[in-house]
């Protein structure tokens, strides 16, 4: 019996039993965003995700009253935390949407007019792709001055590019298609066939990227902010917690760990996500044996 | 292929060419005097002048950027604010560093994740396959600083098995000097017979190495996996099998060669990625490499040293790309034809 | 020589062959003729030992020279493929690992069936021979040749390895009419030359009746009718059978015998 796989397609019996990772993906999600949700209501301290200090409640390990232990200024770190949350999600949102806003139309008209535009955008584009993404984006929120707002849109401007390539391609190809070409003799504007048919045929792609990107943009925004040049204090990013608590690390080793592992399993989310939808789009699914 | 190698290399040149211009852009723009900089806080306003003259900071911004493209092509890459040396030489040392520690990095993900995306593929749908997709998952999601942290507590303080910072044991630069010829510690012992240094350089590359390789390990084992599942979906593989070729022949030849390509691909850009984000290692690990100089040259507002560090990182993924075009095209003789 | 009895293949629940008799000898050449989804390719998998490969479960009997094939081990099977039972498949440049020359192929295969690196150089070139091409061709890559030319090497292949049986899934259904008169013709040849023996899958009744001896028709994945090529074509028993004549368009009046 061999168990090489030459593959068939196989109608899908049960949506769980044949997404896993979709599902578990999501299911982890969901965790998660209901943290960030009700973040101020379950939160134990909800001060301590702003600007309250307790001098005499200074790094404490974890117990009873604080689960995740409390940081250099006696700061409820599991409140911090589920703070974390929300910030984490609201950069990953706002990020692909900047991104997608500003890379989906160029590289719907880079793909569809060519030529000339075609050129002009995707040597653009490749400059900024060529760029070192990190170092870009350091580099622009050092100039903006550090914060979150400012390094959600530093990552953004590093990451079109990306979106602009995919959307491109595939709108070069429709663009191509008999049934655009009919559209045009009929004497439909160019922007409506751009928005309403070239568009829908070539975002699917982008979206799936977009799906499989989240992960990788929590992890750039906390590293930015570790690095000191994103979020500042007192806001409570899980990157810069990691940051604030390094020093501490080899004495006081909650202060890094449940914000590290924070962004793990986010990370972990969004990735299986990701992973799930594309294997749900997979035009070729093969049954696992 | 000769032309087509041809072609790549025009068109690297010019992107390399266009980042170094908006790098120079982007460097005018940042706030702050480099000139102050470059004398001091305590400079007198005449020594600023007189500074500012010397950077050629008084010229129209337009004359600078030709001043600088001319002198990056004939070897002057301008002197570092902060160092006061020439950029080019500090580059020298920081970069051959960083690329010691990503090709270490490299070299254990490509180990550890070629075998595993194979294992699952080969079994996929069975226990080895969920377990490699689930160690995958979690390389692919690790926060680098995090991981550098972790495993630097547990494996350099807690255990004292390995070392915790820098390149090599600092107390050899006496006991065993080091002549250095390409700036790396690891390959410098190597040639030169120093075995006290290669000792220490090595067992101070694993640990930073090993958190460089997370991610491409992670990433190459679900490259790898969902390669070679694909082309054995493709229909040479029953002819292969009609042939009367069994598992180990299938999985270790005829399927893996097609399957390495977009695997290639991967790897060079992965490369690109890890030399750009080594900031984070450098950083926990000490090590003295682009990374550190980049992070060093941003707060300083070390314009030369900022366009530097670009403009070598740009070139160096513009090589890669170029490689990994021509390796392709080597692996997979269709593409010559494109 | 290779005797079908009670094929049965499923996919889960789903059978898609089951058929009670096929029967093929020596320097025979029994065509299998049906629509898309008759299941007549998946019975040619069976029979070469490719089903379960593919998720299925088949069950039954196939016997070659006497010798049980269906339940044999992994490593008994792997003897048979390519040694006694060869496969060619449609779109022939596909079915040729695009990463390798076409030598390698046939030098890899042979070595694994026993044969020296002389050796298989030898047979190798004189296989190409005798399909009618030049044994240089060895050292292109797949994307390099024609679809004929593709084809041809893959019928060499079988030659080379001395095949008794070759299954024939499609083997012209991409190719120009040109071409496929030439994958005919040196199919004919071998069977007369070689006496190999084939079977040769098709949905186009017309290159079949032109070559084969004997047919099998096939629907729903049963074989509702079979028989040496003339009577069966001149005097169809089924419906089914009718149908399909009914559907070849044809130059000549339908009352007029032969292709």
């Amino acid at each position: 019996m061999t168990a090489v796989d030459i593959g068939r397609i196989v109608p899908s019996r049960g949506f769980v039993r044949h997404n896993p990772t979709l599902v578990a993906g999501v299911v982890l999600f969901v965790l998660i965003l209901l943290v960030a949700l009700l973040a101020p209501w379950l939160a134990p301290d909800p001060a301590d995700a702003g600007t309250a200090t307790h001098p005499f409640q200074v790094l404490k390990a974890p117990s009873s009253a604080h689960p995740f232990g409390t940081d250099l200024v006696g700061r409820d770190l599991l409140t911090r935390v589920m703070y974390g949350a929300r910030i984490s999600l609201r950069i990953v949102v706002e990020v692909l949407l900047i991104a997608g806003l500003v890379g989906i139309p160029l590289g719907l008209a880079a793909g569809y007019f060519g030529g000339h535009v075609d050129q002009v955008i995707m040597r653009i584009t490749d400059v900024f792709l060529a760029f070192p993404a990190l170092l870009l984006s350091l580099a622009i929120a050092f100039v903006l001055t550090p914060s979150v707002t400012n390094m959600t849109i530093a990552i953004a401007v590093t990451w079109w590019p990306w979106y602009t390539r995919l959307v491109r391609g595939e709108a070069a190809s429709v663009a191509t298609r008999p049934y655009i070409e009919s559209c045009r003799t009929l004497g439909v504007s160019p922007v409506r066939i751009l928005l309403r048919h070239v568009l829908p045929n070539s975002i699917t792609p982008v979206l799936v990227q977009m799906s499989m990107d989240a992960g990788g943009i929590l992890l750039t925004a906390a590293s930015i902010s570790f690095l000191g040049l994103g979020a500042q204090d007192p806001t409570p990013e899980w990157g810069l917690i990691v940051s604030q608590g390094a020093q501490y690390f080899s004495t006081q080793w909650w202060f890094v760990t449940f914000a590290g592992l924070a962004i793990l399993f986010t990370a972990i989310a969004f990735n299986l996500i990701g992973d799930g939808v594309r294997e749900l789009l997979d035009p070729r699914r093969v049954i696992s044996r | 292929m000769i032309r087509y190698a041809g072609e790549r290399l025009a068109l690297g040149v010019l992107v390399v060419v266009g980042v170094v211009v908006l790098t120079f852009l982007i460097a005018r723009v940042i706030p702050g005097d480099p000139a102050v900089t470059y004398a001091g806080p305590r400079a007198s306003k005449s020594q600023l002048e007189h500074t500012r003259q010397q950077l050629g900071l008084d010229k129209p911004v337009v004359v600078q950027l030709g001043d600088y493209l001319k002198g990056i092509a004939t070897g002057d890459w301008g002197t570092s604010y902060r160092t006061k040396r020439p950029v080019l030489s500090d580059l020298r040392t920081a970069l051959p560093a960083s690329i010691e520690l990503v090709t270490a990095g490299l070299l254990l993900a490509l180990i550890v994740g070629l075998p595993l995306g194979l294992v699952s593929a080969r079994f996929h749908g069975g226990l080895p396959d969920f377990l490699v997709r689930v160690v995958s998952v979690i390389g692919v999601s690790m926060p680098v600083f995090w991981a550098a942290l972790i495993l630097q507590l547990v494996f350099a303080q807690r255990l004292g098995w390995l070392p915790a910072a820098g390149t090599y044991d600092p107390n050899l630069y006496y006991s065993s000097p080091l002549t250095s010829y390409v700036q790396m510690p690891t390959v410098d012992a190597l040639i030169t017979g120093n075995l006290p240094v290669l000792e220490s350089s090595i067992s101070h590359l694993i640990l930073p190495a090993a958190v460089v390789a997370l991610y491409p390990a992670g990433l190459l084992a679900r490259m790898v996996r969902a390669s070679v599942l694909d082309t054995l979906g493709e229909s040479h593989i029953r002819m292969t099998l009609s042939l009367g070729f069994g598992n180990r022949a299938i999985f270790g030849r005829w399927a893996l060669r097609p399957a390495m390509n977009p695997v290639v691909q991967v790897t060079a850009l992965v490369f690109a990625y890890s030399l750009a984000n080594t900031f984070l290692v450098e950083a926990v690990f000490d090590w003295p490499g682009l990374g550190s100089y980049a992070a060093n040259s941003l707060q300083a507002l070390d314009t030369p040293a900022i366009v530097g560090v670009t403009l070598i990182v740009a070139i160096v993924y513009v090589v890669l790309n170029l490689l990994v075009d021509i390796a392709q095209a080597a692996i997979d003789p269709r593409i010559r034809l494109r | 020589m290779l005797e079908v009895r009670n094929l049965g293949v499923w996919f889960g629940d789903d059978q898609v062959v089951a058929v009670d008799a096929l029967d093929l000898d020596r320097g025979q050449m029994l065509g299998i003729v049906g629509e898309t989804g008759s299941g007549k390719s998946m019975t040619a998998y069976a029979i070469a030992g490719l089903a379960p490969g593919m998720g299925a479960r088949v069950e039954g009997s196939v016997k070659l020279d006497g010798r049980e094939l269906l339940g044999l081990s992994d490593h008994e099977l792997r003897d048979i493929r390519g040694r006694r039972i060869a496969m060619i498949f449609q779109a022939p440049i596909s079915s040729l690992n695009p990463v390798f020359r076409v030598g390698d192929m046939f030098l890899r295969a042979l070595r694994l069936h026993g044969a020296s690196k002389p050796q298989a150089r030898e047979r190798a070139a004189a296989a190409m021979r005798s399909v009618a091409l030049s044994p240089d061709l060895l050292r292109r890559y797949p994307h390099e040749l024609s679809g004929g030319q593709a084809q041809r090497v893959a019928i060499a292949l079988a030659v080379a390895l001395r095949a008794e049986v070759l299954i024939a899934d499609e083997p012209t259904s991409a190719l120009d009419v040109t071409v496929q008169a030439e994958i005919l013709e040196v199919l004919q040849r071998l069977r007369s030359e070689e006496s190999l023996a084939a079977l040769f899958i098709s949905h186009d009744l017309a290159v079949v009746s032109g070559i084969c001896d004997s047919v099998a028709i096939m629907h729903d994945g049963q074989v509702v009718e079979q028989g040496p090529i003339g009577r069966t074509l001149r005097h169809p028993e089924h419906p089914y059978t009718r149908e399909l004549l009914a559907a070849v368009p044809r130059l000549n009046r339908p009352e007029k015998p032969g292709a």
